[in-house]
């Protein structure tokens, strides 16, 4: 950068994170190349208007990054309770329409407000820990308020029913806690009381169809042609890759349809089909040096806020890329987590995108600091 | 309150680094999978992405023919238009039962057939709609398959007998396999749409020559089951053709002569044990067998009191009755009877408490052997076994073939009974008695034969050799060795069976009207029902006023020409109760022989008392299947799922029911009613 003179680019233009937007244009235009291949080489079908999403929500994110960083520790109270409303309408919308309603229809996309609430909960507890006397962290007062605004949205989307969406909510919130110094003992704690409850939860809490994806993700083979089939079949995808992959729309399990999903939630499944263990392992790396990133946009963040809310939104990316690679390689069970710039759908190319721009916007501040 | 915050800012780089090692370690985990999956387990699901991928599909192969000793088709394969359903990919169940009822001209009783099937079926195996469409409702079929989901038009090759019921027994027929057939075999090719495999006869016991080898046609096929592109094909290579013994205008002959009878004929080339016909009549027709029987005729055909469904020739046992009387003949002279030796017949003899009578009840006077076999006596052979012993007679019987199973190619074969001391002994554990021997010297009581091995006791007679039967024309003739008895003792039975025809005899009605060739034979009769000391004193009913099941059975067998024999031949007939003359033994068996030796005349004698009993069987079938159906009113129960099982079940019925009344007729000592 250094080498262009401050005259050739313009101020602003020069300022953006350029590392970090190519990166993840890298990840979105390759995922791009994989929706292509999915629609059996179809540019219209999935690959043209994910591109559109995703470009769209890329200077959305570049647009956020320009806010300041002030503006988020001031408005996430009040985001929090303008979706959790949003949240209450949908499920009564939901149940006057008789049936399971997510979402509100926007046009672009279809705006699910629990997608909005995993960044929104990252921030209204950041910003919960950074008004928290520093004193207070060791305390009960510390741990309840925090619960309440993880459980409220969390049971709302729990009702919907959306597992997947109602656990990065929960997850997203306790890493901000984690981060914010709650004792140690209440997650390792927490951790043992989960590995009781689990099985609890499985008995009575999930709905039968939730109930079963956990058991046939135990036991994939007990159901080899209802859910287990998908499972199945993305592995014989990934494992039939092998390191180099079938090469660029030549993937059989996705082109003759034995992939259920193949462009959706199991689009790294086509991928890796094609692309091989290579391909994974660009994702892997990719989606790691953005986390890293985001991290280390927290370290180096000078106020409470932003240094839980970074770390804390990096993690909710983490969350979105582990939990789907998990469950498309049979680590987990299918809970319907896409993975951000690869699957198709716009619900999760725009959370990830807030959460990028937040970050860029906090980077941005960071970078200030410095050259002040 | 500063010292906090900085606490709190190295106490968040702390827990940041812990998270960012937490995710780096997830990372790890999910590169190691990905790892495992992709290169551990590669090859693995390699293998099931290309099984996935790829379908095999095979095409059935041509069946070898079937043909007759001069190389005429008793089984051949005719080009058809098929049409299968495909359970799984069938969407609109009534709209393409309807449309393919409008289009094919199915009846409703294809359609219930169908419906059974479809709710039968398993999903992928195809069902059969049709195999035998013409080409104008095939076409008509093609052009609306658009709107026909899961319907598989197709062309193949269909099994045709041009004998039709006339080799029904002898040959089988051709079936989808069963699910049990493809639960031991796992071959993929029994689940093939058009594959069928022998069900019965030498379809199924040549099965291994006859099937041949699958094409296979590899198909890139998506999750749906379209396919994608044809990968590679590869021919069939047909079955190869089984040669038999037999001749097919004397077959379908020996079948059309016996008319309406419930009967059997089987004919032996004397001169090597060649099997030149092997008739059971009524028979079911093994085309429409082939083809998915129909419900009504399979109900037709099961409730039958002429068991269309046994093979008689082998499966069905009868008390030989006097047909066995030339064989004694030869078991007396061993036994050193002098064959002029005369008994007196009365028309009784009294042997303990029992009166045994003889079939003429005035008696036929002083009889030597050769009469007593030309007038079939039963006095004469009821004094000279109890004379000698049955267990005399018994080795004599067993060499000429009776009790005996043969090495032929059919899944069934009853071997029947030739009693003595020592069999009864082990079988009631009781001791033989004189009764027994008198019974078993007229071929009643504990003796059961089936007409094969009256046909090879009648070649053995006439050749003097211990000929074996055979039927597969290419495996080789096996050696028959001279039998055990003096080429004098041979001329005197020979001539005594002579004289049953041309000299005053009970088979006169057979003597034959080709010049230069005379016809020696035995006739007999068993009943199957006891007649009691009352019934006697009334007079014994005559036959055709008893229902048909408790009529006797007519039973003859016969070689020529008598002084140089050439061919045996014999005729059994269930419950014929000798009441139509054209349709009795003597007239049959002697124009089947009249066939062998002068074809013209053999055909036009059938065309003269055909019309006097409706037609040739398929006319009679055909007539019959009309009838049965107008009496039909109920809409006949479903086919059996596994027809081969149940007409054996059906015949395993008969067949015992056949045995049960020669049992209780056997323990029935005092009065026994014989021969003619």
């Amino acid at each position: 950068m250094s080498t262009l003179g401050p005259g050739f680019v313009p101020a602003p233009l020069a300022q953006l994170p350029w590392k970090i937007i190519l990166l993840i244009a890298a990840i979105g235009v390759f995922g791009l190349l994989v929706l292509y291949s999915a629609a059996g080489g179809d540019l219209q079908k999935w690959a043209m208007p994910q591109g559109i999403r995703f470009f769209a929500f890329l200077a959305m994110a570049i647009a956020l990054s320009r806010v300041p960083e002030g503006f988020w520790a001031m408005a996430a109270f009040p985001m929090y309770g303008v979706i959790l409303a949003m949240l209450l309408g949908v499920e009564l919308l939901g149940a006057v329409a008789g049936g399971s309603q997510r979402w509100l229809d926007l046009g672009l996309i279809r705006l699910q407000p629990s997608e909005l609430m995993k960044p929104v909960i990252v921030l209204t507890l950041a910003r919960f820990y950074e008004i928290l006397p520093a004193g207070e962290i060791r305390k009960f007062g510390a741990i309840w308020p925090a619960a309440v605004l993880i459980g409220l949205p969390a049971g709302l989307v729990m009702l919907q029913p959306d597992l997947g969406t109602a656990l990065m909510i929960t997850a997203g919130g306790i890493m901000v806690m984690f981060l914010a110094g709650v004792p140690l003992r209440l997650f390792i704690g927490g951790a043992l009381g989960m590995a009781v409850a689990a099985p609890l939860a499985v008995n009575f809490l999930l709905h039968d169809y939730q109930r079963n994806r956990v058991l046939i993700f135990l036991n994939p083979e007990s159901d080899p042609l209802g859910t287990g089939y998908h499972i199945s079949q993305s592995k014989i995808a990934i494992g039939s890759g092998g390191i180099f992959g079938k090469g660029f729309l030549n993937g059989t399990q996705s082109h003759l349809d034995y992939l259920p999903e193949g462009h959706t939630d199991f689009a790294l499944a086509t991928m890796m089909e094609e692309w091989g263990l290579l391909g994974g392992f660009f994702l892997i790396i990719a989606f790691g040096l953005l986390v890293r990133w985001g991290i280390n946009v927290g370290v180096r963040s000078q106020s409470r806020f932003a240094r839980l809310a970074a770390a804390g939104l990096a993690t909710t990316i983490f969350f979105y890329v582990a939990i789907n690679m998990a469950m498309v390689m049979g680590l987990a069970p299918v809970v319907g987590v896409p993975l951000p710039f690869i699957s198709f759908g716009g619900t999760a190319v725009m959370t990830a995108m807030i959460c990028l721009g937040i970050l860029m916007s906090f980077d941005r501040q960071n970078r200030k600091v410095v050259t002040w | 309150m500063r010292i906090t915050e900085a606490a709190q800012a190295y106490s968040f780089s702390r827990r940041a680094l812990m998270l960012g090692a937490i995710q780096g370690g997830v990372g790890l985990v999910l590169a190691g999978r990905m790892t495992w999956l992709a290169v551990l387990e590669n090859e693995k699901f390699s293998l099931l992405a290309e099984s996935n991928r790829i379908n095999l599909t095979l095409t059935p192969p041509r069946r070898g023919w079937i043909v007759d000793r001069n190389g005429r088709e008793l089984a051949l394969n005719r080009a058809a238009f098929r049409v299968d359903l495909i359970p799984d990919q069938i969407e609109d169940q009534e709209h393409v039962l309807k449309t393919l009822q409008q289009l094919l001209g199915l009846t409703p009783e294809d359609v219930a057939r169908l419906q059974t099937d479809l709710k039968r079926s398993r999903g992928f195996r195809p069902i059969q709609v049709s195999e035998k469409l013409d080409w104008e409702r095939y076409a008509a079929l093609l052009v609306r398959l658009p709107e026909l989901a899961g319907v598989q038009p197709s062309e193949s090759f269909a099994r045709y007998y041009p004998l039709g019921a006339g080799v029904g027994h002898l040959l089988g027929y051709v079936g989808a396999a069963s699910a049990e057939q493809y639960a031991k075999e796992k071959d993929p090719i029994l689940v093939a749409p058009g594959f069928k495999l022998g069900k019965d006869g030498i379809e199924k016991t040549m099965e291994d020559v006859l099937r041949g080898t699958p094409g296979a046609k590899r198909v890139e096929v998506t999750a749906h089951g379209k396919p994608v592109r044809e990968l590679e094909t590869r021919p069939d290579t047909p079955g190869k053709n089984v040669k038999l013994t037999v001749e097919m205008g004397l077959q379908e002959y020996a079948a059309r002569r016996l008319g309406t009878n419930s009967g059997s004929a089987v004919v032996i080339d004397v001169s090597n044990g060649d099997i030149l016909a092997m008739v059971s009549m009524p028979a079911y027709d093994p085309n429409s067998f082939s083809d998915g029987i129909g419900q009504s005729e399979w109900k037709m055909l099961s409730e039958d009191d002429h068991v269309p469904l046994m093979n008689k020739v082998l499966q069905g046992l009868y008390p030989p009755g006097s047909t066995v009387k030339p064989m004694n003949g030869l078991a007396l002279l061993a036994a050193g009877i002098d064959p002029h030796a005369v008994v007196n017949c009365s028309g009784a003899m009294q042997v303990g408490n029992g009166v045994f009578h003889c079939h003429k009840r005035g008696g036929h006077g002083g009889v030597d052997l050769r009469r007593a076999v030309a007038q079939s006596c039963d006095i004469y052979f009821y004094e000279m076994v109890r004379r000698v012993g049955y267990d005399a007679v018994a080795p004599v019987a067993r060499s000429l073939g009776m009790g005996q199973k043969f090495t032929l190619p059919f899944t069934t074969q009853r071997s029947g009974t030739i009693p003595d001391s020592a069999w009864k002994l082990k079988r009631y554990k009781e001791a033989w008695t004189v009764a027994d021997s008198l019974n078993a010297s007229i071929g009643q009581g504990y003796v059961l034969a089936n007409p094969l091995q009256l046909a090879v006791m009648a070649a053995r007679l006439a050749s003097g050799k211990a000929l074996v039967p055979r039927i597969i024309a290419d495996e080789p003739v096996q050696p028959a060795p001279p039998l055990n008895v003096t080429p004098e003792h041979f001329a005197i039975v020979r001539d005594a069976m002579f004289a049953v025809v041309n000299d005053g005899g009970t088979g006169g009605a057979s003597r034959m009207l080709v010049p230069g060739v005379t016809l020696a034979a035995k006739t007999g009769t068993a009943q199957v029902r006891r007649i009691t000391k009352a019934e006697r004193a009334s007079g014994v009913l005559k036959n055709a006023a008893l229902p048909f099941k408790l009529r006797d059975h007519a039973l003859f067998i016969c070689f020529a020409p008598a002084d140089n024999p050439k061919y045996a031949a014999a005729v059994v007939l269930e419950h014929n109760g000798h009441t139509v003359r054209n349709l009795d033994t003597p007239l049959i068996g002697r124009d089947i022989m009249t066939y062998l030796f002068d074809k013209e005349m053999a055909l036009k004698s059938l065309a003269e008392v055909e019309p006097s009993w409706g037609g040739d069987y398929k006319t009679r079938m055909a007539e019959q299947a009309k009838a049965f159906q107008a009496t039909q009113s109920a809409p006949p129960p479903p086919t059996p799922e596994d027809t081969e099982a149940a007409a054996d079940n059906v015949s395993a019925a008969a067949a015992a029911a056949t045995t049960n009344t020669i049992d209780t007729d056997a323990a029935d000592t005092g009065s026994v009613e014989p021969d003619e």
